[in-house]
């Protein structure tokens, strides 16, 4: 008996160990058990056995990998279609993998040798480390990358913007939404500047029918993207300040930070009570549900906002201090397209991204996914209402990307991850913005030399 | 009894038998955990290469501004998700399974219903607990309304100071069902006689339990705090699906799975560093490893002599 019970013991205890420990070696294995076989039997056979030297005419198969499983139909039903018409000898085979997974996928897929054709590129030092390590190909004299401007192509390119290695897609835009009938009913307008912004506020509360204002703290990341991330353009000047830091000429204990988080301790009196265990997806349905006045977020939730808000939308610009400031927004590039180096077929895929490259993919693109924005230096011709007016403020003001994306996430402790924590933090009222700029600060110094 | 020196062929058949489960074992449980313990002793070169760095990783995780707390916050957490669980769900599963055991109408019934949540996926469990307690559209804000206790509401899972504690409830919620199961399984294996005897020589139902039941399964008390123990500092999964991998606000909820995954595998821009994340999980073996030693030293050689 109870040298049955020792050896349970050890047993239950050894297998759970193995399976804690197992993490380390399931990557490597199951990329090379599962993917190689199917890849085998797919692509190269099909290639090598019918075209010896690749000849003109003859019929070939590319393969996009990539994380927008949303954008499945788009894809096969618009915009796969449009090429293939124009390119008949092409065929193109969109093939997704679960968001969470891509990086980790595509990372054993290229080890493998047996990723797709065309590689769907995360801004930044993700892409930028496949192309280091020789996976995805340099696409500077790609037909059509001029039609980017240096803006867009950064977040594919090296630090020293000589090389560009994908084809930029799409970015997002962040803003507010509001719900039109609150602000009509309280006869309210849209704030341009944060003394209006908090009037607004102070009459949808005094009312009492609307959540003033919809967040939650709960997920963290909306307090740094929808908020810190939205609202700070404006203090740091966008692209100016975003590249001080990265020069070591500005620090995080600076005034336009600080004045970044103090506005969002201010918003704080405006959630709906509970707030610290609000997640993402219960805000969007709050504020859907026509519960909630304004909502702090980005482009990227127009498509689902159409769909399930049953009242009119509008939505205006991060507020700035004084009237007639000049204003900056973020306006995140996201997605681009890349060409695996080891593609069997290099002209067919600088062929496709050639024209992922023109002015008619970015249309058909732009229209197919409202919300997502084509970097195309020629202006796109929107049909979504709201996706017309967020690309517009282009043009009033000036775009900066997010500012932990850029070379300062590369260390420890992670900017990015810091922001999520002090930003939820701050508006928790947990800690003060002051002391949220100074651990802000203080991490990015343990690691990261300006000068280098 | 006198040597007898027989010469018996090697019993080749043992090994023949024990083969396929060796290599199995060996390949898929004994391996991955060498080399995982082997990796905390490397590190990665900025071109892609391992390099053999000693224990430098051990010493960064104890030392580093960056690293130190978040071990020792997680360590600590996890200390307390443990001590939910010994003093609230194991006492509960006694509880239950001594009720269970004293027999009457719906045994059956209700020793399947409170196994139940122990079966259930673990996203559900947290989908399900997100929204009773939501401070939106949880059920919870009316029903202590109902009892005249609505101010006492709070958005739990969302604050510092109670999200470590209701997560460690939740899980206690979960898993109440195993320690029921093997406390019953050994209460009910309490000969008749033992307690008849103790009944006619006077003894009420609080000394039976107390005096002849309980010491009768102390050896179960054992298990069921060691399964406990490894269980706990190996959870993972109801936190990251509640939580998420930062493990918020600020860390409270972060425990020794946790800081594993985020370390090993990253999270959003931070890119994952496997020899770190082994280091992580070499401390996690140790810790489960001088956890199960001391109850194999003090405890169950104790028990032993005392039941016999």
């Amino acid at each position: 008996m109870h040298k049955n019970i020792i050896l349970s013991i050890w047993l239950a205890f050894v297998l759970l160990l193995a399976s804690c420990a197992q993490a380390t070696s399931t990557q490597p294995p199951a990329a090379e058990v599962t993917q190689p076989p199917a890849a085998q039997v797919t692509q190269p056979p099909a290639a090598e056995a019918t075209q010896p030297p690749s000849s003109e005419g003859e019929q070939v198969t590319l393969i996009i990998e990539s994380w927008r499983n949303d954008d499945l139909p788009i894809w096969q039903d618009v915009i796969i279609p449009a090429f293939e018409k124009k390119y008949p000898n092409i065929k193109v085979v969109f093939s997704p993998t679960a968001p969470a997974e891509y990086n980790g996928v595509l990372n054993s897929k290229l080890e493998a040798g047996t990723a797709g054709d065309l590689i769907t590129c995360r801004p930044f030092d993700a892409s930028l480390k496949l192309y280091e390590k020789g996976y995805l190909a340099p696409l500077n004299d790609l037909p059509g990358m001029e039609n980017f401007t240096d803006f867009a192509k950064t977040a594919w390119s090296t630090d020293d913007l000589s090389v560009t290695f994908c084809v930029p897609m799409a970015s997002v835009i962040h803003g507010f939404f509001y719900n039109k009938e609150a602000f009509d009913q309280l006869g309210l307008q849209e704030p341009a500047t944060w003394d209006e912004f908090y009037q607004v506020l102070d009459a949808i509360k005094a009312d009492g029918t609307y959540s003033p204002l919809v967040m939650g703290t709960a997920d963290m990341w909306e307090a740094a993207t929808m908020g810190f991330q939205n609202i700070g353009p404006n203090y740091w000047k966008g692209e100016e300040g975003r590249i001080a830091l990265i020069k070591g000429q500005a620090k995080f204990t600076d005034e336009p930070y600080v004045k970044t988080w103090q506005q969002l301790a201010r918003w704080r009196d405006y959630l709906v009570s509970g707030f610290e265990a609000v997640k993402y997806p219960d805000a969007q349905a709050l504020f859907t549900l026509g519960k909630g006045a304004i909502y702090p977020t980005g482009s990227w939730e127009i498509a689902l906002f159409e769909k399930q808000a049953t009242f009119p939308l509008g939505i205006f610009k991060p507020p700035v201090e004084k009237a007639g400031d000049q204003c900056y927004i973020s306006d995140h590039v996201d997605i681009g397209l890349g060409m695996n180096a080891a593609t069997k077929h290099p002209e067919a895929v600088r062929t496709f991204l050639s024209w992922v490259a023109s002015a008619e993919f970015a249309e058909l693109y732009g229209n197919a996914l409202p919300g997502f924005f084509p970097l195309h230096s020629t202006p796109v011709e929107l049909t979504d209402e709201l996706a017309k007016e967020f690309v517009s403020w282009r043009n009033e003001c000036k775009s900066t990307i997010r500012n932990s994306y850029h070379i300062l996430s590369r260390g420890e402790p992670n900017l990015e991850n810091e922001l999520w924590r002090v930003s939820a933090l701050v508006i928790n009222g947990t800690i003060t913005p002051e002391q949220a700029a100074q651990e802000i600060q203080a991490g990015l110094d343990k690691w990261y030399k300006p000068q280098q | 009894m006198t040597k007898r020196p027989i010469h018996r062929p090697f019993p080749f058949h043992i090994v023949v038998f024990l083969f396929p489960a060796v290599l199995i074992y060996s390949l898929f449980m004994i391996y991955p955990l060498l080399d995982s313990l082997r990796l905390s002793f490397f590190t990665t070169l900025p071109d892609n290469t391992e390099t053999f760095a000693g224990l430098q990783n051990y010493i960064l995780l104890f030392t580093d501004s960056n690293y130190a707390p978040r071990f020792w916050g997680a360590f600590k957490n996890n200390i307390i998700f443990f001590l939910v669980h010994m003093l609230v769900q194991n006492p509960i599963g006694l509880l239950l399974a001594s009720l269970l055991a004293s027999g009457g109408w719906g045994r059956k019934f209700y020793r399947t219903i409170l196994f139940m949540p122990t079966v259930l996926s673990v996203v559900i469990i947290g989908f399900i607990w997100n929204l009773i307690l939501s401070p939106l559209w949880g059920v919870t804000e009316g029903v202590l309304k109902l009892v005249g206790l609505g101010r006492l509401f709070q958005p739990w899972l969302g604050l510092e100071s109670t999200a470590l504690v209701t997560v460690s409830l939740i899980s206690v919620w979960q898993f109440v069902g195993i320690p029921m199961l093997l406390f019953y399984a050994a209460l009910i294996g309490i000969p008749d006689e033992l307690v008849e005897a103790a009944r006619v020589d006077g003894a009420n139902g609080w000394q039976i339990f107390w005096r002849i039941k309980f010491p009768l399964i102390l050896p179960t008390v054992g298990i069921v705090g060691i399964l406990t123990f490894v269980g706990n500092f190996n959870a993972f999964d109801l936190i990251y699906t509640i939580k998420g991998a930062l493990a918020g606000p600020n860390f409270a909820t972060d425990i020794m799975g946790t800081l594993f995954y985020r370390t090993f595998f990253g999270q959003q821009l931070q890119l994952g560093n496997p020899t770190m994340g082994a280091t992580v999980a070499a401390m996690m073996f140790l810790i489960i490893l001088s956890g199960v030693l001391i109850y194999m030293v003090l405890w169950q050689r104790r028990v032993q002599t005392i039941e016999m």
